[in-house]
């Protein structure tokens, strides 16, 4: 059951990381879009693209802490308490970017419409890379069990510098293929090449970012570098083959199944690492999944509330989806 | 003397960790009023806008639809900083009951999903989706809102009165999920919540159109907007007052020291009088109104009812400013008596000629409802909250104990105030803003430059132009 549980968390954050990583990534060419001439018409697309599923997106954060909190409340607190100042900041950036998004639409004057699209753009930033920080702190063992103060040193070790970077990256690379999709699917072509050539760009910088931190893995945490290039190899080599193939596939021009395999291997990363460290929770404690988990009626509720959440959310998100694919979600506004 | 000297830092971060969770959430809690209570208001107008063809019900119903989604968008974001809170100002909590009271939240987590994806739906599929769908994709979003909200109202009955878990040597060893989701204060927290809501939203919305009417706005338009808000926040009132009433009850048994600083009840004692407002200090109530015999009729319906003073427990153990919880109790009454005069008056004049009130009085009464029911609610979080102190678990868990370690909580605390007050205005901002711009503009669609989408199908005719 704890494993069932601990499953559940990864697929949920993971879940996060394709969807609302896209939304995030959306801000970062936002602020990359240039003035407000150049930049209307992909400002406009981004706009279009996120405006009626970034908040059911963000929901699967606020899930996967309340799983964390809920079945492994110990770890909760730990890392609540060491990586308290990138948390805030991080928190941060989710209330800019979502108040700057929403009173964006709705403002009159380019003043402030740039004021407000500024703040949605530069807080997207925000928020994934102190994220990323944060899974930085806990892969490198930064996080005890007891530690009663946050420390600078926690989450500013190469390690979590670099994921930080790598959790931007990741969001930009995502946005970018989700917002090829969009761009096709509307016949718009000179959208489709622009966020093609972005989309490469942001998918060979993530690509280098995850080999340099697995040799800077190597020199520092040889546990987790060994989990990944042992018991998960197969999950980091098929993170690489889509990444690979996902760059092929734009060189080649295609659009279909770029979406799916861009967000296989974000999976295959998030997977890969949980594989790598299992059973270890906190790397570094001794605590694992068996002995910081919440007792057993409180994983079986969580399961059935998460099965619950499949068969309820599952067909909701469906349509969502399936209504903004088919464009029949309006935004309304310009931006 | 490590742990003394843990004790004596968390103590220093306790207040400024209470300060701001008192920030967030009574921030926080106007929008989650609006995301619980607003959609039905918005989808009863879309009801009658469809069934009669009533193209001005339609048009409040397309407008309040964009307000509902600057606020739904404010309050998700600041709904998540309280998720992060629970665990960056309360560590204490979450590790010794995080097994226990995430419960419930994980519960909310459906509700709160369900809301999110159908309010995508509902409030951007106004021009594509026919009269009906559309209508029907925004029952969701009302059902879940109330679901959610109670869920979190769970696990907050769960600190006032926990159970359902076995604690052995300071470690929740066993969980019993039923019993936590429905715990004994649940019973009546879940509804004054719910119902609070309804009346937040439905005399603030309903203040907003009375303002106008005052103003010399009295159309049909005008009346349609008030009247459809009102008359739901109205009707719920009685129920409101006579939930309440019970909670209260219920609380004289369950927290008795919580409601002797309700009622400054320093003594345990029969026949205890009611005080009207006062202020207490040093064993004495200044300018109150003391009713003799009332506090014990109130509570057993009999003046010989024996009420629990806070002479029950150390003086440790009793919340801090009785006063504040007093005066917070004696207005939220006081308030929810006001509303339901104002209901009185408009139900009074329906009966003798089938319309509003047109007493310029009876307007200035329904402005003040709005700003009365919030008030009234941010008072009964004072009276629970402070009340329930130094307790965060009732009885098991100090707030002390609770609260993080870390230093600096001063910071954020400043941060949130600067945060929320700039969010606050904004957001009022832009709600008059689109006001204004409602009144100028008559059609939205002129000023929101919409733009069909090249290629698209026309919009649909009625619900669409609002013409």
């Amino acid at each position: 059951m704890v494993e069932v549980v601990g499953g559940i968390l990864l697929a949920v954050l993971t879940l996060y990381a394709a969807l609302a990583g896209a939304d995030f990534g959306g801000g970062l060419w936002d602020l990359l879009a240039g003035g407000d001439v150049r930049g209307r018409a992909p400002r406009q697309l981004i706009d279009e693209t996120i405006t009626p599923v970034w908040e059911a997106n963000h929901v699967w954060l606020i899930f996967a802490l309340v799983v964390l909190w809920t079945g492994f409340p110990t770890a909760f607190a730990a890392v609540m308490t060491v990586a308290a100042l990138p948390l805030w900041l991080a928190v941060l950036g989710i209330v800019l970017r979502g108040a700057g998004f929403a009173f964006r639409k709705e403002v009159e004057g380019l003043r402030s419409e740039r004021a407000l699209g500024a703040t949605f753009a530069v807080s997207s930033l925000l928020t994934p890379f102190f994220m990323g920080t944060v899974v930085g702190a806990v892969a490198a063992r930064r996080v005890p069990l007891h530690a009663r103060h946050s420390t600078l040193a926690a989450w500013t070790s190469p390690t979590s510098l670099l994921i930080g970077g790598l959790f931007v990256g990741v969001c930009a690379y995502l946005a970018a293929v989700f917002l090829i999709g969009e761009a096709s699917s509307r016949g718009d072509a000179r959208h489709e090449r622009y966020f093609r050539r972005r989309a490469a760009a942001a998918g060979a910088f993530t690509g280098a970012l995850s080999l340099a931190t697995l040799v800077e893995l190597h020199h520092s945490d040889h546990a987790l570098y060994h989990g990944l290039t042992g018991r998960a190899l197969p999950l980091v080599l098929l993170a690489g083959v889509a990444g690979l193939a996902v760059l092929a596939l734009l060189a080649l021009g295609r659009a279909r199944g770029l979406r799916a395999l861009s967000a296989l291997g974000v999976a295959a990363v998030i997977w890969g690492w949980g594989v790598a460290q299992y059973p270890t929770l906190l790397p570094g404690t001794g605590l694992t999944l068996f002995n910081g988990a919440a007792p057993h009626a409180t994983l079986v509720a969580l399961v059935i509330v998460f099965a619950a959440a499949v068969l309820l959310v599952g067909p909701g998100f469906a349509m969502l989806f399936w209504l903004h694919g088919r464009r029949m979600l309006e935004s309304g506004a310009e931006p | 003397m490590i742990h003394v000297a843990g004790l004596l830092a968390s103590a220093q971060e306790v207040v400024p960790a209470r300060a701001q969770m008192a920030t967030t959430l009574g921030f926080h809690i106007i929008l989650a009023c609006y995301g619980i209570a607003f959609p039905t208001i918005v989808l009863a107008a879309e009801y009658l806008g469809l069934k009669r063809s009533d193209e001005v019900a339609m048009t409040l119903a397309r407008r309040w639809s964009q307000a509902l989604g600057v606020l739904v968008a404010v309050g998700a974001v600041t709904g998540t900083v309280l998720s992060f809170e629970m665990g960056l100002l309360w560590p204490g909590l979450m590790r010794r009951y995080g097994a226990v009271i995430g419960l419930p939240f994980s519960v909310e987590g459906i509700f709160f999903f369900l809301e999110a994806i159908f309010t995508g739906i509902y409030l951007y599929g106004w021009r594509r989706l026919s009269g009906w769908a559309h209508f029907w994709s925004g029952i969701p979003v009302a059902v879940s809102g109330i679901f959610g909200a109670l869920s979190v109202m769970a696990a907050n009955s769960w600190m006032n009165q926990p159970g359902g878990f076995t604690l052995r040597a300071g470690r929740i060893v066993a969980v019993e999920p039923w019993a936590v989701l429905f715990n004994h204060a649940a019973l009546y927290e879940m509804p004054h919540m719910v119902l609070a809501a309804y009346m937040v939203v439905g005399f603030g919305v309903a203040s907003v159109y009375a303002l106008g009417f005052l103003r010399g706005r009295r159309d049909r338009y005008h009346r349609l907007g008030f009247a459809i808000p009102f008359v739901l926040a109205a009707v719920l009132t009685p129920f409101q007052i006579f939930v309440g009433d019970t909670a209260a009850r219920a609380i004289a048994g369950d927290q008795p020291v919580k409601f002797a600083a309700m009622e400054y009840v320093a003594h345990t004692s029969r026949g205890v009088p009611e005080y009207l407002g006062g202020v207490y200090s040093g064993g004495h109530v200044y300018l109150g109104v003391s009713i003799p015999d009332l506090d014990s009729l109130l509570v057993g319906f009999s003046p010989h009812t024996k009420v629990t003073g806070w002479d029950s427990v150390a003086p440790v153990d009793r919340p801090p400013a009785p006063t504040l919880i007093h005066l917070s109790f004696d207005a939220m009454v006081g308030l929810a008596f006001l509303m339901l005069g104002a209901g009185l008056w408009a139900l009074l004049a329906w009966r003798r000629r089938r319309g509003l009130p047109e007493h310029r009085w009876f307007w200035w009464l329904a402005v003040a409802c709005g700003p009365a029911a919030l008030v009234a609610m941010e008072c009964g979080w004072i009276v629970t909250e402070v009340g329930r102190q130094p307790w965060v678990v009732y009885k098991l868990l100090t707030t002390a104990q609770a609260a993080t370690t870390n230093q600096g909580v001063i910071a954020s605390l400043t941060a949130v105030i600067v945060l929320y007050a700039v969010l606050g205005v904004a957001t009022v901002l832009i709600l008059r803003m689109l006001a204004r711009r409602w009144r100028e503009g008559g059609q939205d669609e002129e000023i929101v430059p919409y733009g069909p989408p090249s290629g698209g199908t026309p919009p649909r005719p009625l619900a669409g132009e609002g013409a």
